[in-house]
């Protein structure tokens, strides 16, 4: 009997020692992540998740050869006296309704600083509209239809390039291939149906006109098609001269294979990120899909690099080469993070204005955009973005053409 | 030319549709269980051809009859362990427990396999067969070949077979059925069985062209709840049928309307052909 009474006042003891300790170090800043951990998306959405696990470990705990980032030395935020990140994904299963049900969780549940997504455009959509009547910043990584920092939010910021600027560089980059002499007079577009694919082809089609460039096919496809040959079909028929395709991973994969088993390819195909990004599409259709252009605003680099450094640590997570996607969610999380230090607060009007006065320039930041500051929209109008191409097993820089990795390899080899 | 290769590939596609629908129709049409799990089924199918080829080193012709096997004594399993127990349970405990099951299968293949998408290596069924200018896809010619050959083999096993008449005569009254000597549990466990090896059968065949995911189920189980129905419960040459005509307006519809309009123009006929055939093309007036 004694020997339980002793135990349990030595427990007591323990206790309240522990409690009066830990109330000394500073609070963990929580951010809630958005992303799509199921569904046909969840490989990408993944990824972004270890990412920003990462970028939190390189602020929490000391880890060489990252000063240069804000906050790199691995001490915490200083701002908030050493206080730790704390990260809590949720899965959006890439549907809007259940984006926005998990942000109130975020918010109401879990109190929250600040929220960072959400990878699908239309999910993007819904769950600033939450953050947005909560009054909780939210900061998008990756998302880029227009129309989500085109409504004037006052809680959203947008770290991203977004749908405009690729539509603008795809044209320019075929503007170019044609005033080298390339025919290009007739392009196709295929999209996907949702917020993602209408947005961005919405802007390609408009800057396309002012080009002169003709549409020949205009496709708009549900990603979870089961099968695609129609619109491969409809490609051969048509005979354009380059194709934009704007889709997510498993229909990507889709389109080479079925483009290979109806024999067709046409002089350019330029695929816009995300799917063509995924790990899993080079994985396992790079080889027949040789020469795709793809943008990019992220690229290894040179070894001893900040981004070589970065993907390293990707690579030591994960066994894979880092994606645009994640790195562009990565990027996203330091731009959040230097901004809740800068406040010294987790409080969201506080966090809201440091992101705000927000202005990172390029040598702070590991992706290729020319710096970080936000219009009154909340876009940021430093982003800017590569073109890209599968050469082997890995996308090279091309485009602008000066400063490339490589040259264009003209036409589009596909499996030849 | 052109419009050939669009009906072509259309049937190639309606052919893979029958494919792995015809496990379905069997229990939904024969023990009046619908079976929420069949896209996961096929799944399962799509990860055994995969783990088997990549690796085991199993050769091309063995992983689909490898996939077979294994999906046979997941459905026995499941209807022993789960089917056999909420049969005696209201409509909805079955329709809400098929459910489960779906949830198990996908997030047990989620936690196994992971995220990522997978694929089988490109051209392992071979290359696109010429066919006087029309493209042949090589694994939608095999699934559309498998699917014939299944489809009549079930046909066959079900009307002219012992088997298939016990089978049969559990469907039209168990009590019945079991005054004559025939155990109900053992005859629905095999048509379980046979719709589990049918769906496995198909996702190796549907691997070899499609990407291998988690959640491939979704995209699946839809297309094969629409088949069924529209071919009529229960009936397998129904299911076949279904599958060729759904493929083929689907292709031409997203060929000369484009493919956003396919599934308003799939739909529309469906509910048509409801409205005039409530019991589906080939099925029963009930």
């Amino acid at each position: 009997m004694n020997f339980l009474k002793n135990i349990s006042i030595i427990g007591l003891f323990l206790l309240t020692f522990a409690s009066v300790q830990s109330s000394y170090a500073a609070d963990d800043v929580k951010i809630g992540l958005v992303y799509p951990l199921s569904g046909t998306s969840a490989s990408v959405g993944k990824a972004t998740v270890d990412a920003c696990e990462i970028a939190a470990k390189i602020i929490n705990e000391p880890t060489p050869g990252f000063e240069d980032l804000p906050l790199g030395a691995g001490k915490g935020l200083p701002g908030l006296g050493g206080a730790k990140l704390k990260l809590i994904p949720v899965d959006t299963q890439g549907n809007p309704g259940e984006g926005q049900a998990q942000t109130l969780r975020l918010i109401t549940q879990e109190k929250v600083s600040s929220l960072l997504g959400a990878y699908h455009s239309a999910v993007a959509i819904t769950t600033t509209a939450v953050a947005e009547r909560y009054g909780v910043p939210f900061v998008i990584g990756d998302s880029v239809a227009a129309n989500i920092t085109e409504r004037g939010f006052k809680w959203t910021f947008r770290v991203t390039p977004i749908a405009s600027d690729f539509a603008q560089s795809y044209i320019q980059f075929l503007d170019e291939l044609k005033k080298n002499g390339r025919t290009v007079n007739n392009i196709a577009i295929v999209f996907e149906n949702t917020d993602y694919g209408v947005s961005v082809s919405g802007t390609v089609r408009n800057i396309a006109k002012q080009f002169g460039l003709n549409i020949v096919a205009d496709l708009a496809y549900n990603a979870n098609s089961a099968d695609v040959s129609a619109q491969v079909l409809q490609l051969k028929d048509k005979k354009p001269d380059a194709v934009i395709f704007i889709s997510y991973t498993a229909d990507a994969i889709l389109y080479a294979k079925t483009m290979k088993s109806l024999d067709y390819m046409p002089p350019v195909l330029i695929g816009d990120d995300a799917g063509f990004s995924d790990f899993a599409f080079i994985n396992s259709v790079g080889n027949i899909a040789q020469g795709v252009v793809d943008r990019s605003a992220w690229v290894v680099g040179p070894k001893g690099s900040l981004s070589y450094k970065i993907n390293e640590l990707f690579k030591a997570k994960t066994g894979r080469d880092m994606d645009d996607t994640s790195a562009r969610g990565m990027q996203a999380f330091f731009v959040l993070a230097d901004a809740i230090n800068r406040a010294g607060s987790t409080k969201p009007e506080a966090i809201q204005a440091a992101l705000k006065s927000t202005n990172l320039k390029p040598e702070q930041l590991f992706m290729g955009y020319k710096g970080v500051k936000f219009d009154e929209k909340g876009q940021n109008i430093l982003a800017s973005t590569y073109l890209t191409q599968l050469i082997g097993n890995q996308y090279y820089t091309v485009y602008p053409t000066k400063g490339a990795e490589k040259t264009l390899v003209y036409p589009y080899k596909g499996w030849k | 030319m052109i419009f050939l290769q669009v009906l072509v590939s259309g049937l190639l596609i309606g052919a893979v549709y029958a494919l792995f629908s015809s496990g379905l129709t069997l229990v939904w049409g024969m023990m009046n269980v619908i079976n929420f799990a069949h896209g996961e089924f096929v799944m399962l199918g799509m990860y055994v051809a995969f783990v088997a080829l990549t690796a085991l080193h199993f050769g091309v012709t063995s992983f689909g009859v490898l996939a077979a096997i294994l999906l046979f004594i997941l459905g026995g399993v499941v209807y022993f362990i789960l089917i056999r127990r909420v049969m005696r349970g209201p409509m909805l405990a079955q329709i809400l427990a098929t459910f489960g099951l779906l949830l198990v299968l996908r997030y047990s293949a989620f936690m196994a396999f992971g995220s990522d998408f997978v694929n089988l290596p490109e051209d392992i069924l071979g290359p696109s067969l010429n066919w006087g200018g029309i493209l042949l896809s090589a694994p939608k010619l095999v699934a559309g070949v498998t699917a014939l050959v299944i489809t009549i083999g079930m046909h066959l096993m079900l009307t002219k077979t012992m088997l298939g008449s016990k089978i049969l005569a559990v469907a039209e009254n168990p009590n019945a059925a079991m005054l004559m000597g025939i155990q109900p549990d053992r005859m629905q466990a095999i048509a379980w069985g046979i719709s589990g090896a049918s769906a496995g059968i198909a996702g190796a065949l549907i691997a070899t062209f499609y990407p291998i995911s988690a959640t491939v189920g979704e995209s699946l189980g839809l297309i094969a709840f629409v088949v069924v129905t529209f071919g009529g419960f229960g009936s397998v040459p129904g299911a076949m049928l279904a599958g060729l005509l759904i493929g083929v307006i689907e292709s031409l519809s997203a060929f000369y309307f484009g493919p956003v309009y396919q599934d308003v123009v799939v739909y529309a006929l469906f509910v048509l052909v409801l409205w005039f055939r409530p019991q589906g093309l080939m099925g029963k007036k009930s």
